[in-house]
């Protein structure tokens, strides 16, 4: 509600702001005062007003953000009587001070209210009843101030536009840093976690470790289990290695076929219904491998003697498998549609077939970019979550063969962190340890497949 | 001569008869790759029918769903209630609020099952023998809800009888379908063999018919009356979180490709940007997720399970695609006009954004339908931040308890009422796969159309 009331304020000046210098230029553009053109056109001055305007009262609000937090508690505490503060250590005094916050807000707390505590949630109402106006009238009083200053140093000479675009541009840059920013808060949540992970857990149990059994323990045992990487990683690979058997001889015969054989009509509708793979979103993979793929595979089991399990490694690789061949298909593709004509043209002139010609001349040339395209769509499956979530089995368990249900690195994360956000133990902190470990080898894969396709791409320019 | 010219023409034509033979070998192996081909062309496009066709012989059915019609009789002798009070002259609202609560709780306090079950016997025929605590497992357990609704509405029902329309138990939709083998021995079955005989009766005589399921798209998830089980929260939840990434991912995205495209000096700085934003573009969703339980939930303490948050994450994750995309589309604007326009005295900063940025329109509103028509399909990350938990009301705010469509799909598909949420998860799949392309075809159909005026 305050914020609201704060941002319809926050509207209103603005826009009082924009109308007033957009009228004073206009006034200025009409009757030149000694013939002075006007530098800037109307709506720079308006705009030049309202940010003189937004900037101090957001000074003001963003610091009140910034400290509010601080004075209130401060204010709290200045409210106890001294026998009550006395009495309290550091968590005792943290829960008063909320159920005052509380009492005041009116959300209501647990047990009986002890009178101190009804006297200073009383106080606190009215404190934050008085900050909150003042706040607000310290905000616009600031911006009504700078707004009258800025219309008074509007004049024909002043050159509005220029300062506007330093604005713009400066915004602009600010938005770019966004990217950075997501970048650097990854980093660092990932490796603050993982770091506070590793306090409880020695990294060579973490990475060498052969058994997955963390424990939901209370900690005063003190026993949290194991937390071996190995059994996630032999799956994640399992997953990933079945699911570029299936991606990449579909994905890279389609490629071929459509780029070299098929007439340009076949091509244009085949090759958008093929891409529909990559838009279908991974839970309905996840549903279909589990309802259909895995029950499925276990009858062909059956039916050849082989003992495989509905959900299972096999299951999960197959899915996978379908979703990522559109990336190997679009990209091979753009990257047989790169290798130079005259190639092409001279192993025909030699007599070789189309055939010959592809596997012998374009598929060497191309190879660098395929290579590529594969470690991209790997990196894909090893990041890819509910799909295994659903239909892998979860069965942290080192295995020889896919045909037994297995569990993968994202499906331990979301295992490990559902519904749990207290960050105390070692059995949530370890889904950021293996968030570290899964950016960390999606990363290398996709700065080694970039750095592929990029050497590729300039041998031919 | 000839004698020199015979062992030549020999050898010539034995060499002719070995290409023949290769060049069969040779066109052989043609034939065999060029089959490849389109068997692998047929394979991938043999998952996507299957894909389709599976989802949707699944769910239709599910769109629609076994429906009760009742006349229940409001008889006087089961609910025993005062008339609803009148405001009377002199009495002040409060009062009179105060006196209407108590009446509605009253009404409330009765034993509606009995109502119910009084209605279902007498759409039995005459002399079935059945327990009312059976009879009762026909209706969906919220049937009594809806007719004390009815009669709070319209108190004057008292004494009365009145048509309804109410939702069969999902034990009996699944009955009613088929979905459960009838010769199951008795103690497998879900429902009695009374209840099951009375079913195939209603069936016959028209008291029980397959209904449009209306319920799927306007009710809320349930747990206690899976048949009223809807997707209507998780709906709104979605749309709160598109709203909010195409609040933020599109400014913020254009803006920054503006930058790094028109402004930005080629430096290292720049540089690291672009590395940076074609990084994060194949970072996978979940650590995305991680980022928002991490940052948004652990440290600036934002409300657990809303949509607010999964708008956050959401927007981190679908903002390379549209840098990455609009970037594509200002280096498509021709040199020219950009020219054009400083040659006549424009600024950097006009230029952008009165020339070449309305060009380039189109293109980023392609990229942007098609980047939101992605986020709105993501459900790893949105496990992480408590986007799971069970939300049995529409959401009024983004900072609201909700799910999301896909998170719902999750949802349901674990439920251990397999029977009928295997055909229910199959149609919210057809919803939302129904959504996305809706999106895609939007996104298409804009790009045609605008590009051909631009």
């Amino acid at each position: 509600m305050n914020s609201l009331i704060i941002a319809g304020l926050l509207l209103v000046l603005l826009g009082l702001a924009y109308q007033t210098g957009w009228s004073k230029s206009r006034a200025l553009a009409t009757a030149p005062i000694n013939g002075v053109k006007v530098h800037s056109r109307p709506q720079y001055h308006g705009a030049l007003v309202a940010i003189w305007t937004l900037v101090p009262a957001l000074i003001i609000l963003g610091l009140w953000a910034w400290l509010g937090q601080g004075i209130t508690r401060a204010y709290i505490i200045s409210q106890l009587p001294t026998d009550i503060l006395a009495g309290f250590d550091q968590s005792g005094l943290n829960a008063a001070v909320q159920r005052i916050g509380a009492l005041a807000s009116d959300y209501g707390v647990a047990g009986d209210i002890a009178p101190y505590e009804q006297s200073a949630a009383d106080a606190l109402r009215s404190f934050q009843f008085i900050t909150f106006l003042a706040i607000v009238a310290a905000a616009a009083g600031t911006a009504i101030v700078a707004l009258l200053v800025a219309r008074a140093r509007i004049n024909a000479r002043l050159r509005a536009r220029n300062t506007v675009e330093v604005v713009v541009t400066g915004l602009l840059m600010f938005c770019s840093a966004v990217a950075i920013m997501t970048t650097v808060g990854i980093v660092v949540s990932l490796l603050t976690e993982a770091i506070r992970f590793f306090s409880f857990i020695n990294p060579v149990d973490y990475f060498f470790g052969t058994v997955w059994n963390p424990k939901f323990s209370t900690t005063e045992t003190l026993d949290y289990g194991s937390y071996g990487l190995l059994p996630l990683l032999t799956g994640t690979l399992w997953v990933a290695t079945i699911a570029s058997l299936v991606a990449v001889p579909i994905g890279l015969m389609t490629a071929i076929y459509l780029s070299q054989y098929a007439p340009r009509r076949m091509r244009a509708i085949i090759k958008p219904v093929i891409e529909i793979l990559a838009g279908i979103p991974t839970i309905v993979y996840g549903f279909f491998a589990l309802v259909t793929v895995g029950p499925f595979l276990a009858g062909l089991g059956d039916m050849v003697g082989l003992d495989i399990s509905a959900t299972s490694a096999l299951t999960a690789g197959l899915v996978m498998g379908i979703m990522i061949i559109p990336f190997i298909s679009s990209l091979s593709d753009d990257i047989l549609n790169q290798v130079p004509l005259a190639m092409r043209d001279g192993s025909y002139g030699l007599g070789a077939t189309q055939s010959e010609t592809i596997r012998n001349v374009l598929l060497p040339a191309a190879l660098p970019g395929i290579v590529g395209a594969f470690l991209l769509a790997v990196s894909r499956a090893i990041g890819e979550t509910m799909i295994v979530v659903l239909a892998a089995g979860n069965s942290p368990v080192l295995r020889g063969t896919p045909l037994e249900p297995i569990s993968t690195i994202t499906v331990s994360i979301v295992n490990q962190l559902t519904g749990d956000t207290d960050f105390a133990g070692p059995q949530s902190l370890v889904a950021f340890a293996l968030g570290l470990t899964l950016f960390v080898m999606t990363l290398l894969l996709n700065i080694v497949a970039l750095y592929i396709v990029r050497r590729f791409r300039e041998q031919y320019e | 001569m000839t004698d020199q010219q015979a062992p030549g023409r020999k050898q010539a034509s034995e060499r002719t008869k070995l290409i023949r033979a290769g060049l069969r070998r040779r066109h052989l192996n043609e034939q065999i790759f060029r089959v490849l081909g389109i068997v692998a062309i047929c394979a991938a496009l043999g998952f996507v029918a299957l894909l389709f066709t599976d989802v949707m012989r699944k769910g239709i059915p599910a769109f629609h769903q076994a429906s009760l019609h009742l006349t229940v009789t409001f008889d006087p002798a089961i609910i025993k209630v005062d008339p609803e009070p009148v405001q009377e002259a002199g009495q002040s609202d409060a009062d009179y609020n105060a006196v209407l609560l108590k009446w509605q709780r009253n009404v409330a306090m009765l034993n509606w099952n009995k109502v119910i079950a009084a209605a279902m016997t007498e759409a039995a025929p005459a002399g079935f023998e059945i327990s009312s605590k059976d009879i009762l497992t026909i209706p969906e357990t919220n049937a009594r809800h809806v007719v004390r609704e009815a009669f709070v509405a319209d108190p004057s029902l008292l004494g009365q009888s009145k048509d309804f329309s109410l939702l069969a138990s999902a034990n009996v939709d699944n009955w009613v379908k088929g979905n459960i083998d009838r010769d199951l021995p008795d103690a497998r079955q879900q429902l009695s063999a009374p209840v099951r005989d009375l079913v195939d009766i209603l069936v016959d005589n028209g008291a029980i018919t397959q209904d449009f399921a209306w319920g799927l798209f306007t009710n809320v998830d349930s747990r206690a009356a899976p048949a009223s089980a809807g997707l209507a929260g998780a709906f709104m939840g979605s749309l709160y979180m598109m709203l909010v990434v195409i609040c933020l991912a599109v400014p913020i995205g254009v803006a920054s490709a503006i930058y790094l495209e028109e402004f930005a000096p080629k430096s290292r700085l720049t540089d690291l940007i672009e590395v940076n934003i074609n990084n994060l573009a194949a970072v996978p969703s979940i650590v995305f997720g991680l980022l928002g339980a991490a940052v948004f939930i652990n440290y600036f303490h934002l409300p657990l399970s809303a949509p607010l948050v999964g708008g956050l994450v959401l927007t981190l994750m679908t903002l390379p695609t549209i840098i990455i995309a609009t970037r594509a589309a200002l280096q498509a604007v021709s040199p020219a006009l950009r020219q054009a326009a400083l040659g006549l005295g424009a600024s950097r900063t006009q230029m952008v954004f009165h020339h070449v940025l309305p060009v380039t329109f189109p293109s980023i509103l392609t990229a942007t339908i098609i980047g939101v028509a992605q986020a709105l399909g993501e459900t790893a990350p949105l496990l992480l931040i408590g986007m799971n938990a069970f939300v049995a009301s529409i959401p009024g705010s983004p900072m609201d308890q909700a799910t999301a469509l896909p998170v719902q799909i999750f949802l349901w598909q674990g439920n251990e009422n397999r029977n009928f949420f295997e055909a229910r998860t199959s149609a919210a799949i057809m919803v939302l796969l129904g959504m996305m392309i809706l999106l895609n075809a939007v996104a298409i159909f804009l790009r045609t159309r605008l590009e051909r005026r631009a």
